[in-house]
């Protein structure tokens, strides 16, 4: 029993259940969705293959995990968020032995009907697992160094093996990710003050290890920088990808070149037009009104995660909201910067628009948590 | 359970705190996105705009010259030659109809050349560039670039095309080029990007296939900018290719030109063979064919022609084409007995005109018969029976093996398409192929060249240089490719036992000057140049019984597809020997009529590198000879000229 079953007052049971979902938050993915659903069709050159229906099927399909997941109480995932996050691990490992090889890099593991992405899922259950951690310990001991030592190290572990992998995107992801719920649990700021100074320094470090022996990026990652340093430098081979995303988004304009229009996406210039730089397309066909709807519809979606977190008295329903809510941002955020050339191009898509199933599902059953601290909350 | 926290008030609201901030943080990021893509697309729109309609990068390939073929003297028998074409992009074109229908006016263009090309470019993306037809003069570019208002899209190109100057003389060898069909890629496993050029062009038969590697070179790349209506706007960089490399053939241009053209009228084949270093001075197989015909794309006609012609112009007879090699095979099975120690070359064997072997009878060529008969006079004039003894003292299989040293029934390894591997048979052949056993008459047959056994006049020319130097001189093709010399074919001594090699010399050599020998009408008078040989007449089939009875004996009677082939083997000078010359007449009747003349002048040529001083023919062929060197010079000449004009 906890804190939480002892304390509510009234918890809906059963259909009533649906009546205390936040239903702005679902419309508002789904809006988001749709707009990935239009993209999709578009890139595709007006058709509905070979990524617009799938899509809409994961999203199907996610939307139902989501409602699935929002109708169990909250405490239920507070109780497996442990195990969760030691499942993740275990997937990781074993896309290590057995993942099949993708762009370069190990990510996922042929289920047959679908392909798992352990490192997606991992940006969740890491998040749920540290609210979960503090939850539970007393906040007195929030800022003792052995209990900050401790959430360090569940963050880094993971990060370590996606970066493996090498998946740097979803490193930082994951880095930025846990060190959030830290944040939010209260942990002392002198600690982020002294981590941010080490990054700093070890930023340093990675450029000085550059074309010694203990180089510590792949030398495609470095090259990505020096890209986003000046893409001019090299227009069609690693900049290529930057400059053309630029061009299209650029040339949208106030109000687009209308849909199905882009002459960028169409004459393939560029790269990955359904994936990670699926924003670009959108940019260039609906311009810079569609680019800045889709801005405001995310931004309210971490609006009303943010408002339901800091109205609910549950420590880990509002840890655990805050955390997803961090980490979809983080999501559309470095998508976005990294398309408009304000960050290096690190490989994270741009979530519900970007063609990818893991992704998908995952946010949406994490968005079916973010629901079912909201339905479960003490009232 | 879990007692509610004490201080749970003051975390609650430190959360809400830095949930406030980190909102706020979020907030501001947002704020910049915002503020980036209004700078981007607000502001700096119409830069962006600009870029992107100049932005339509294109990469070309950039096809590398082929490497060249030359001569042994340097004279090109393979050249890349400057040639115009007209291209269309179509989505430059506007209307494609119209704009075709003006250039017709302009160029006569054929109905069947416009109707693929326009099929080709509503198969292809619009912007890609389409050749509707090429080898312009340069009349119809300077019409075409007069008019270039008028044709949107059209543009005159000059590229390289393929030519071979020596026309039909060097079909055979040197092959030709054609467009890469989708055949061809299914064919061969290349990952080369050339290949998806449309209508690039590689080697199709003889060196321009074999050598392909060497002379196709590799591709370059440009990238050029276009902008929105596909104009080309500047090259951002090019990267040159490699070009192909430069092969320099053995053969003689002149005396492969003089082989041909003495062959002029047959269906033969002739080779010429350097004793000192295995090179192939001549490869001529008559009738030939134009190789340029099929590098513009052979006409159905001329293909049709080619195709039925009953002298298979096609056929590179020289290293393609197996016969019975007859009495020429007789070398291999003297040399074969004589090595055994079965029989000592003054051993005589009684020649009664015939042999009977297991119940059937072998017929000698002279019906009366020779009498007592020692290897060098059986030789001399070729008496069969001879040979119908001592191959059954030494047995097939030896002869088998003392074939294959003599260059027979192996596959010599020359750049030229389908280099006949002949047949040397032995016991082991006959069971594995035919699952038959050896039969005894089997053996006689080969002795004479006849039944089983297939050489090619390569093959025989090789053999010939063999017994000739003792060594094993193996054919070389290739001289040097881009400058660097190819190994020499000279080879090391077979081991033979030198002094059964100088009796056989000497008994070829009789055969060619001594007056019963079977050549004598064709033989070298000139000190010094005087050739040894060896005459075949080996049989297409049997004269049947019932031929036979309607008096049918000899072979003008017949038919020229059933008439025998003729041939003759030769090298020169006798007592310093330079060259080896084997030709095949085929259907041509007797060897010392039909091939031993042709061999001669052909040694002639190449001995006196050049028209030969008529002295060097017997008197009573000299008025004869002049006249027919007047000929083959007037042809040469002719062709000449017809080449300079292409």
């Amino acid at each position: 029993m906890s804190y939480l079953e002892h304390n509510a007052k009234y918890v809906p049971t059963g259909f009533r259940k649906l009546v205390y979902l936040n239903w702005p938050v679902i419309l508002l993915l789904s809006a988001v969705a749709s707009f990935g659903f239009l993209m999709l069709y578009s890139v595709a050159g007006g058709s509905v293959t070979p990524w617009m229906e799938p899509q809409v099927k994961r999203f199907g399909l996610g939307m139902t995990l989501m409602l699935i997941v929002a109708m169990v109480p909250i405490w239920f995932w507070r109780n497996v968020a442990g195990l969760a996050f030691v499942v993740s691990l275990m997937l990781l490992l074993a896309v290590e032995f057995f993942g099949s090889v993708g762009m370069g890099a190990q990510r996922w593991i042929d289920l047959g009907f679908m392909r798992l992405q352990p490192s997606e899922l991992t940006k969740i259950t890491l998040v749920m697992f540290l609210a979960a951690y503090y939850d539970w310990l007393p906040s007195g001991k929030t800022s003792r160094p052995f209990w900050v030592l401790l959430p360090v190290l569940f963050i880094l572990i993971p990060t370590y093996m996606v970066l493996r992998q090498p998946d740097l995107g979803t490193a930082i992801l994951l880095l930025l990710g846990g060190s959030t719920v830290m944040f939010l649990a209260g942990v002392h700021w002198a600690y982020f003050a002294t981590v941010i100074a080490a990054g700093v320094g070890g930023i340093v470090a990675v450029f000085e290890s550059r074309g010694t022996t203990w180089q510590l990026l792949k030398d495609y990652q470095f090259r990505r920088i020096d890209t986003f340093i000046d893409p001019s430098n090299d227009p069609l081979g690693a900049g290529y990808h930057i400059t053309q995303a630029k061009i299209a988004l650029g040339s949208g304009g106030l109000t687009g070149r209308g849909f199905m229009q882009g002459t960028q996406s169409r004459l393939n210039f560029l790269p990955e037009k359904h994936t990670d730089f699926i924003f670009t397309t959108l940019a260039e066909e609906f311009g810079f009104v569609g680019a800045a709807a889709l801005l405001t519809l995310y931004l309210l979606i971490i609006l009303f995660c943010v408002v339901t977190a800091i109205t609910n008295r549950d420590r880990f329903s509002s840890l655990l909201t805050l955390g997803i809510a961090m980490t979809f941002f983080l999501f559309f955020a470095v998508n976005m910067a990294m398309v408009t050339g304000l960050a290096p191009v690190v490989g994270v898509p741009l979530p519900l628009v970007s063609y990818g199933g893991s992704a998908m599902l995952v946010l949406l059953v994490a968005f079916g948590l973010v629901q079912s601290a909201h339905v479960h909350k003490p009232r | 359970m879990k007692k509610p926290q004490r201080d749970g008030g003051e975390s609650a609201r430190r959360l809400s705190r830095r949930a406030l901030l980190l909102g706020s943080v979020q907030l501001g990021v947002v704020g910049v996105l915002g503020w980036r893509m209004q700078s981007m697309q607000v502001e700096q729109a119409d830069q962006f705009r600009l870029l992107a309609e100049e932005n339509r990068i294109n990469i070309r390939l950039i096809p590398p010259a082929r490497g060249l073929i030359f001569d042994r003297n340097g004279r090109p028998l393979a050249d890349n030659e400057q040639n115009y074409r007209v291209v269309m992009v179509r989505e430059d074109a506007g209307d494609v109809e119209d704009t075709l229908k003006r250039l017709t006016q302009l160029v006569d263009i054929p109905q069947e050349t416009l109707d693929r090309a326009l099929e080709e470019m509503y198969r292809r993306s619009p912007f890609v560039p389409v050749t509707i037809t090429d080898r312009l003069t340069w009349d119809d570019v300077a019409k075409i670039n007069i008019n270039a208002p008028a044709l949107p899209g059209i543009t005159a190109e000059v590229g390289l095309s393929r030519h071979y100057g020596l026309g039909e003389d060097i079909a055979h060898v040197v092959g030709y080029v054609g467009p890469v069909s989708d055949y061809d890629l299914s064919r061969i496993d290349d990952q080369d990007p050339l290949l998806q050029i449309p209508k690039f062009q590689i080697g199709k038969t003889g060196v321009e296939n074999k050598l392909e590697h060497m002379l196709r070179g590799s591709a370059g790349t440009k990238r050029i900018e276009v902008n929105a209506l596909g104009r080309v706007m500047r090259e951002l960089d090019r990267q040159e290719g490699t070009p192909g490399k430069d092969v320099q053939l053995t053969l003689d241009a002149r005396l492969q030109a003089y082989a041909q053209a003495r062959m002029d009228g047959e269906s033969a084949g002739a080779v010429v063979i350097d004793l000192e270093d295995g090179d192939l001075r001549a490869i001529a197989s008559a009738p030939a064919f134009n190789p340029n015909l099929f590098v513009r794309g052979i006409s159905v006609k001329d293909w049709t022609d080619l195709n039925e012609n009953k002298y298979r112009p096609l056929a590179a007879k020289a290293a393609q084409g197996t016969y019975p090699p007859g009495s020429t095979f007789k070398m291999v099975t003297a040399l074969a007995a004589l090595e055994a120690g079965v029989i000592s070359p003054e051993e005589t064997v009684y020649c009664p005109g015939h042999t009977d072997v297991a119940d059937i009878r072998f017929h000698c060529w002279k019906r009366a018969g020779h009498g007592n008969i020692n290897f060098h006079e059986s030789l001399k004039q070729s008496c069969d029976c001879y040979y119908y003894e001592i191959c059954q003292r030494v047995g097939i299989d030896k002869m088998a093996e003392m074939a294959r040293k003599l260059g027979l029934g192996i596959r010599h390894d020359l750049p030229i398409s389908a280099v006949a591997r002949g047949l040397a048979p032995d016991k082991a052949w006959k069971a594995d192929v035919r699952g038959e056993d050896w039969r005894i008459g089997d053996t006689v047959n080969a002795s004479i060249g006849q039944g089983y056994v297939l050489a090619s006049p390569l093959q025989l020319a090789v053999m010939t240089a063999r017994i000739a130097t003792g060594r094993s001189v193996t054919p070389r093709l290739v001289k040097s490719v881009d400058g660097v010399e190819e190994p020499s074919g000279r080879g090391e001594s077979l081991g033979l036992n030198e002094n059964i090699l100088r009796r056989m010399r000497q008994s070829m050599n009789d055969v060619s000057n001594h007056r019963r020998g079977t050549a004598y009408r064709s033989r070298i008078i000139a000190d010094g140049m005087r050739m040894a040989g060896k005459t075949g007449t080996s049989q297409v089939r049997r004269i049947t019984a019932e031929e036979r009875a309607r008096g049918v004996t000899r072979n003008a009677d017949l038919p020229w597809e059933r008439r025998d082939h003729a041939l003759f083997v030769s090298f020169a000078p006798v007592e310093n020997p330079r060259f080896a010359v084997a030709v095949i007449v085929e259907h041509g009747g007797g060897g010392s009529t039909a091939a031993a003349p042709i061999a001669r002048d052909i040694m002639l040529q190449a001995l006196y590198d050049g028209d030969p001083p008529l002295e060097a023919y017997p008197s009573a062929d000299r008025a004869r000879i002049a006249d027919q060197q007047e000929r083959i010079r007037a042809r040469l000449a002719a062709t000449d000229q017809t080449q300079d004009r292409a």
